[in-house]
């Protein structure tokens, strides 16, 4: 996958050079270990700052919406199905778009490396499938696929669904695995268990609102939790108040989350936010077979009226 | 300055008797991160951790705080009228603290402390705590406190300090607060004296020489206020910023806030909570006019007041103590090292970043 | 320790609507404890935070002067939350007020000096306090020339039309009042835009001439060049900023620019001041 990087540099500086974009959207190298930082270059000659490795999991769908100019985007798996989800929400234009598809092997979960690692990390280099982890006087070796991060783990939709290049062949999508055990875990749960785990999930946020501004689907002008007229959600450190900003937030994004990961991966205190969006997934997958940004003609359920709607509520 | 040696295994029994008579904070470990937790009776402190993840400005300042309660029962005599919500100021120590959050409480209480206007809640809350902080022995990477107007073994802002040094504690006592606390502890029992300024010193150099991170700000007064905020490398630093409020919540030295009236039946309140000018609608007014509606001018506008409107304000230094956590915890890396050296740096005649 | 934060008690005694589209209100307010009202001394040009229990607070300019005692006058525009539910509200009603809060136009530097006021729409409310002040007999003397060029979209939407009528009468103040356009055959004075009637009938800046310049964005943009024009200093140039408010006292930091808090070392501030700050306003 690091073989990647000369090929999306070959491809961003020919977009440019050629005027096909305006600017090119990807990643350059980050300050402290396993972080990168979203970027955007404007002449051919900056291609040499673009970085691609297992680092890059914010969505950089997230940097499109309502942008005018002609964009050339590096997206893997999930960013291409949110890029699909935003040309179907009229957010921008798939004529404005050169997408570089990257196929994905999987980025690597930063907090559970720190976790495990157990003192400061001083540097993280990728190397043959294996993440080697260095500190102050350790270091210690992890094979990739140990320290994914949870969505890539179970991720069936690793290459691109919509591309106009390809930096690699398209890898094998994974088969075997099961997509939704920890949903079914807390699913069996009792309620007292359950509402006790969704308290207890909850209990750290700090309303920062990273996980709703990274997110490529939130994209409101005025988001229900901000709105004041009428205002919908308290904007103290009542529980009630958290939790109703996160499930809320969880429902606006049924049949749309791509489960890019990119929640989990920015939320300060390390909250599984994504518990509450695959549970969604999960209900959309088994109520309508719906998965979604796979199709650019098909709406999501949950803004489609259909005669042959299984709940007659709606028929 | 005196100096106290506490041996550790007296430690435990020293902090015991300081909660007879005042609440005790320490730092406790959670899942994955530390973070100051009022202590019950006999719950030990972890002093084993780098830094909180979030700073201990929430001690003195809450997240959320309500200020005032009324009733809004037509048939009270009281109906309308504000009442001071009652607090608890009773006395409290916090130990565990570092050096660069304890200076970080004097550059908020400038803002909060003002001869024209005292902010009660805040004054009164930081003058009932007694800071007993703990020397950094082994900074991490992130850390440029020396650089940014503290240190690891900086005492501004401290009524003790503390230096571990290996199987007891060096306390400095720096102020007449921190004094009474030992007394309190009953651990004044030895006082080192050359050997303790020695050995502080040594373990002082040591520690100083391990911080790797550092910014430059000597040329930030200089500049002209116009000039950096016509700068052509805003745009480029804030493409990434997401505009969530981590990086000021997490920040030791910001303190911006939002006042809500929140009702429920006939009872309400007035309470403040943390805000962030990194969201959008933090300066839109009533007409819907926002001067800063884009993301660029709000990333501008926090790291201008940070390092350069402060810096100007008081004349006093940045309005940052090199903790660190907004670099570790920035979800997309923006790194205010890399910010404050092109502000630092910039020549108004530059062309392009 | 004083709270800053906690409003003087009030009632409101009178409510006039001012415009015909009754969008703008002009509350009386009574001090509940009269001791409160000699804390609450204060000069033309600045504004309190109104706080109704329940719903918020809001930073309104003093519409009344100093010299009007036993009451407060504020004007209101009806935008959001908490100006709703205050247009609602009747007299009788409890709120409160703090303050005074921000600073004031620099009537020590205008003493001895001609003084031409110049507002646009509702932000004309400060100005009304402004003019009282100066044309009460105890200040008078005080200034020399006083003009008034005041626009409005239409007649309907000018604010205090009686007192706007009992001065353009007086022989000691100088008053263009000016609607952007008119059918009506009665009206008496003049039509245009604010920066065109100012550019028509304000005097020459000079060393002892001020001007306060009080209105909305774009009139703000057009009468600038006329000013120009007519060689007014930068620091002769006073306005008072708009700016989104909460504690109205320089500690929350919403509405920081650069070094200053408009609430606190604000509203006023000279042309001069406002240029050697960010324009983010």
């Amino acid at each position: 996958m690091l073989a990647y990087i000369d090929k999306i540099r070959q491809v961003a500086e020919k977009i440019l050079k050629e005027g096909k974009v305006d600017m090119v959207v990807g990643f350059r190298k980050g300050t402290v270990p396993m972080m990168n930082e979203p970027c955007f270059i404007k002449h051919p000659e900056d291609v040499k700052r673009l970085i691609w490795d297992s680092n890059c999991g914010i969505n950089l769908a997230n940097y499109l919406t309502n942008r005018k100019e002609k964009i050339g985007v590096i997206a893997k798996g999930c960013d291409s199905r949110n890029i699909v989800t935003h040309i179907i929400e009229n957010k921008i234009k798939r004529e404005q778009l050169l997408i570089i598809g990257v196929p994905c092997k999987g980025m690597i979960d930063r907090h559970q490396i720190e976790a495990l690692f157990e003192a400061e990390i001083k540097d993280v280099e990728e190397n043959n499938g294996n993440i080697i982890v260095t500190g102050d006087s350790i270091q210690k070796i992890w094979n990739k696929h140990d320290v994914l991060q949870k969505n890539c783990a179970i991720c069936i939709h690793r290459n691109p669904v919509v591309y106009d290049e390809l930096v690699a062949d398209p890898v094998d999508e994974q088969t075997d695995v099961d997509r939704y055990k920890d949903v079914r875990r807390i699913e069996s749960m009792s309620s007292e268990k359950k509402s006790q785990y969704f308290d207890d999930l909850l209990s750290e946020c700090i309303r920062c609102y990273a996980c709703r501004n990274v997110c490529p689907l939130c994209y409101c002008a005025t988001c229900f939790v901000d709105a004041s007229d009428p205002q919908w959600v308290g904007k103290s450190q009542d529980p009630t108040d958290i939790r109703t900003f996160h499930f809320l937030r969880a429902f606006h994004c049924t049949g749309r989350c791509t489960d890019c990961g990119s929640c989990e991966r920015v939320c300060p205190m390390e909250i599984k936010v994504r518990v509450l969006t695959k549970k969604l997934e999960k209900d959309c997958l088994e109520l309508f077979n719906w998965e979604a940004g796979i199709d650019l003609e098909k709406r999501p359920p949950l803004n489609t009226y259909n005669p042959g709607d299984p709940d007659e509520l709606f028929r | 300055m005196k100096v106290v040696k506490i041996d550790k295994k007296v430690w435990a029994d020293g902090l015991e008797r300081l909660q007879a008579s005042n609440r005790l904070i320490g730092p406790v470990k959670d899942d994955h991160f530390y973070s100051f937790k009022v202590l019950d009776r006999g719950e030990i402190l972890d002093l084993t951790m780098s830094n909180t993840r979030l700073s201990p400005k929430s001690i003195v300042y809450p997240q959320s705080e309500v200020m005032f309660e009324y009733s809004l029962d037509e048939g009270r005599k009281d109906c309308h009228l504000m009442k001071e919500a009652q607090t608890d100021y009773s006395s409290r120590v916090v130990v565990g603290i570092r050096p660069c959050d304890a200076k970080a409480f004097l550059l908020v209480q400038r803002n909060f402390d003002t001869p024209e206007y005292k902010d009660p809640y805040w004054i009164r809350s930081y003058e009932s705590t007694t800071f007993v902080g703990m020397a950094c022995n082994n900074p991490c990477s992130t850390c440029f406190c020396s650089s940014a107007g503290s240190g690891p073994f900086h005492e501004e802002g401290l009524d003790i300090l503390l230096v571990d040094a290996g199987d007891y504690y060096w306390a400095k006592i720096v102020t007449s607060k921190g004094e009474r606390i030992l007394k309190d502890s009953g651990c004044m029992k030895e006082t080192g004296a050359e050997a303790a300024d020695r050995e502080i010193e040594s373990l002082k150099e040591k520690a100083e020489a391990g911080i790797i991170a550092r910014i430059r700000t000597e040329r930030l007064k200089e500049k002209t206020t116009t000039d950096l905020f016509d700068a052509p490398f805003w745009e480029d630093f804030a493409f990434a910023c997401i505009n969530c409020g981590t990086c000021t919540y997490v920040c030791p030295t910001c303190w911006c806030f939002d006042i809500q009236d929140e009702v429920r039946g006939t009872s309400g309140v007035r309470m403040r909570n943390w805000d962030s000018c990194m969201y959008p609608l933090f300066t839109h007014h009533g007409s819907g006019h926002n001067p800063r509606d884009t993301k660029t001018q709000r990333l501008r506008q926090r790291f201008m007041h940070k390092l350069k409107y402060y810096v100007d304000k008081y004349s006093d230094g940045i309005q940052c103590v090199g903790c660190g956590r907004c670099i570790s915890l920035c979800p997309v890396n923006i790194d205010i090292r890399k910010v404050c050296e092109a502000m630092n740096g910039f020549e108004p005649d530059q062309k392009s970043v | 320790m004083d709270n800053p934060y906690l409003p003087y008690p009030v009632r409101i005694d009178e409510i006039i609507t001012e415009t015909e589209d009754k969008n703008l209100k002009t509350f009386k307010l009574v001090f509940l404890n009269e001791s409160d009202e000699e804390k609450f001394m204060f000069q033309a040009g600045q504004f309190a935070e109104l706080s109704i229990a329940g719903k918020g607070e809001i930073p309104i300019g003093i519409a009344s002067s100093p010299t009007e005692k036993g009451f407060l006058k504020f004007t209101v525009n009806k935008v959001g939350l908490v100006t709703t539910h205050l247009h609602n509200m009747n007299v009788g009603d409890i709120m409160g007020v703090r303050g005074p809060l921000g600073n004031y136009y620099p009537w020590d530097r205008m003493e001895g000096k001609n003084v031409v006021i110049i507002g646009g729409g509702f932000a004309f409310t400060t100005l009304r306090s402004s003019i009282v002040y100066m044309l009460d007999p105890s200040n008078r003397s005080k200034f020399k020339d006083i003009h008034v060029i005041y626009g409005a979209r239409t007649q309907g939407m000018l604010l205090y039309k009686d007192e706007l009528t009992a001065w353009e009468k007086r022989d000691d103040i100088h008053m263009h009042i000016t609607v952007d356009d008119t059918d009506d055959p009665e009206w008496k004075y003049n039509i245009g835009f604010v920066p065109t009637i100012t550019d028509q009938k304000a005097p020459e800046g000079d060393v002892d001439t001020y001007a306060i310049v009080c209105g909305p964005p774009i009139m703000i943009k057009f009468t600038q060049p006329v000013l120009d024009k007519l060689k007014y200093a930068y620091e002769n140039i006073i306005m008072s900023l708009e700016m989104r408010m909460k504690c109205g006292i320089g500690i929350c930091g919403r509405c920081n620019i650069g070094t200053e808090y408009v609430c606190k070392d604000g509203p006023v501030f000279t042309l001069d001041q406002l240029n050697r700050m960010p324009k983010e306003y």
